[in-house]
């Protein structure tokens, strides 16, 4: 008996994905709609992270000063702040009451990019600042005797540790577009505005709608495979394109 | 002769370690200049801040009788480069590699593809404008460091211990470019060695260094053609031996530097005394031959070490002994090791402390 629930359970499950694919397949404007605004805002909250994130990184990496073993340690621990948590103090901040309420942000596409920046930003600075710190210490002392400025040497220490860079910015993305706590709570998952894969994922379950939430579960998958094989296909070409730039 | 850079009373201190302690030195244009001395002594300190990469704690620097301030550290830097004793190359290709210097001073493409062009024929590396620098041997990364230093075409080259990690056949070829480069390019060159036979043939000027001061400057034949005591204290290397010395009947001196082995020396003394015989004054054969020389000793090669022209070899007659020989000689002579053989010196060759 409880063989045949399993077996019917398999059907229904299975049935659902058909669906789902057919959904993909179709273009779905509704499905599309929420893909496009999930790549839009984590990439755009991958980006802000970089730009802030990175000259914190080279600073914890390159100089020495009093205090940086503290915090270090404190961007290692944000790491892994649960993402409600963090948007619950978003929230609060954003919120009419808040102080930062007078900007209107609450519930906009705004708050979930600069929540889920702010969500990455310790990730990116850890990855990177070990990246960096890998890179062996006399590329510095080499970059500057060979006439770089600092910026240039900057620039030089970043080539380096190209590799774990580049993992930064990936594994913030991931982080960004996995996650479903800062998203909700400051973006309201308002359909067609706000919502995004993990939120709508969420909403649609709790309606049964299931061939939905399945079809966006298989998307957030796909996104996540598919950036990271992009990657290492960009690797395998970079080097293709610095040998095909040195004459002979 | 010009006086390309100068060091005033130069100390240098990292926290409470001194590195250098008021060193005074001047580098003559054109010149190589050896900083001789064993590790620890400050030889790297004192590039770097040739380099222009470390301030003195003490003390100023001059370059081309200009003194180096923070204002134009960065315009002197344009004017020297170093080559670090490890090798340190950028992740990418030997023609990016050799390029980025030139790149930082915005040369034009045209004349970064020349000038890195000749500085590659220079060491020996035509043709690997593509290859991967990390993928090299050890002693082709070397050469690439050093074409890249060598395209800049910068007054004054600082190498740091630039054969220390090569192989006796790579170490020739890097000293033999460092000879051509300050030869045909006119390049001042100041570099760190703490090998004696390296310092012997390869620089005009040696400054001895030890315990992060110069304790003695001259050329070799002055440093090392009447021993000093400053060579030996860290020398403790070839041909370099503590012994009883005695006064003889016949009024030569005999030192006994142990295992069975008497050294006959024609200056007098007596006591505990230290001995240095040149490698090149030693002739070696592989049998005995009847000689004016009091020094004669048969025993077995243990070390070969190939120098390009010529070959050193340890012999252990009881106490290690390198001699020094012609590739020639030693290929007509067909030696390996283990290979018995007879070292012959004359008792004036013996040099006492």
């Amino acid at each position: 008996m409880s063989f045949t629930l399993v077996i019917l359970a398999m059907v229904d499950i299975l049935e659902g994905i058909i669906k789902a694919l057919q959904l993909i397949v179709s273009g779905d404007p509704t499905l599309y709609g929420i893909l496009y605004r999930s790549l839009l805002f984590s990439g755009s909250a991958a980006v802000l992270a970089t730009l802030w994130g990175t000259p914190i990184a080279m600073l914890l990496s390159l100089k020495d000063f009093r205090g940086k073993t503290i915090i270090k340690g404190f961007f290692n621990t944000l790491i892994g702040i649960p993402t409600v948590v963090l948007g619950l103090v978003l929230f609060l901040i954003f919120s009419k009451s808040g102080p930062l309420g007078f900007l209107g942000l609450l519930y906009t596409p705004a708050a979930i990019i600069l929540g889920e920046a702010v969500l990455v930003t310790p990730i990116l600075i850890s990855i990177m600042t070990s990246a960096i710190e890998a890179v062996d210490p006399e590329i510095v002392n080499l970059a500057k005797t060979l006439g770089a400025s600092e910026s240039q040497t900057a620039i030089a220490v970043l080539k380096e540790a190209l590799n774990g860079v580049l993992l930064s910015n990936i594994a913030s993305f991931n982080r960004a577009i996995a996650e479903l706590g800062v998203a909700l709570l400051v973006g309201g998952n308002i359909a067609g505005s706000t919502d995004i894969l993990t939120t709508a994922i969420s909403r649609y379950t709790a309606r049964g709608d299931l061939d939905l939430a399945v079809a966006l579960g298989i998307l957030l998958m796909i996104i996540i495979f598919g950036i990271n094989m992009i990657v290492i296909a960009t690797r395998k070409l970079r080097w293709l394109s610095i040998l095909g730039k040195s004459p002979q | 002769m010009a006086i390309i850079a100068e060091l005033k009373n130069v100390t240098k201190l990292y926290g409470t370690k001194m590195a250098l302690g008021s060193v005074n030195l001047q580098v003559d244009e054109g010149e190589i200049l050896a900083l001789l001395g064993p590790n620890g002594s400050g030889k790297t300190t004192l590039l770097k801040i040739l380099a222009f990469l470390e301030k003195p704690t003490l003390g100023e620097v001059y370059f081309s009788n200009r003194k180096v301030t923070d204002q134009n550290m960065m315009q002197m830097r344009m004017k020297s480069t170093m080559v670090f004793q490890k090798t340190v190359l950028f992740d990418t290709t030997v023609y990016d590699n050799v390029a980025y210097g030139l790149k930082v001073r915005k040369t034009p493409k045209k004349e970064i593809v020349e000038r890195v062009g000749r500085a590659l024929e220079l060491v020996g590396l035509e043709g690997f404008n593509k290859r991967h620098a990390k993928k090299l041997s050890g002693g082709e990364q070397q050469r690439v460091a050093l074409a890249r230093a060598i395209a800049l075409k910068t007054k004054l080259l600082l190498l740091d211990e630039p054969t220390a990690n090569l192989d006796p056949k790579n170490a020739a070829l890097v000293e033999e470019i460092i000879a051509t480069v300050n030869r045909e390019l006119k390049t001042t060159i100041v570099m760190a060695t703490h090998n004696m036979f390296q310092a012997k043939n390869l620089p005009n000027r040696i400054a001895l260094m030890n315990y992060g001061r110069i304790s003695e400057t001259g050329t070799p034949k002055e440093i090392f053609g009447k021993l000093s005591k400053n060579l030996v204290s860290f020398a403790s290397l070839e041909n370099t031996f503590v012994g009883k010395a005695k006064i003889t009947e016949n009024g030569t001196t005999l030192i006994d530097i142990g295992n069975n082995v008497e050294v006959a020396a024609t200056s007098k003394c007596q006591g505990k005394v230290s001995v240095f015989i040149s490698p090149e004054d030693i002739i070696l054969s592989r049998t005995h031959f009847v000689s004016s020389a009091r020094n004669v000793f048969k025993g077995k090669i243990v070390e070969i070490s190939n120098f390009g022209s010529v070959v050193r070899l340890k012999v252990d007659v009881g106490k290690p002994f390198t001699v020094q020989i012609t590739k020639r000689s030693f290929n007509e002579m067909k030696l390996n090791l283990n290979s018995e053989v007879y070292i012959t010196f004359k008792a004036s060759s013996v040099q006492i402390l």
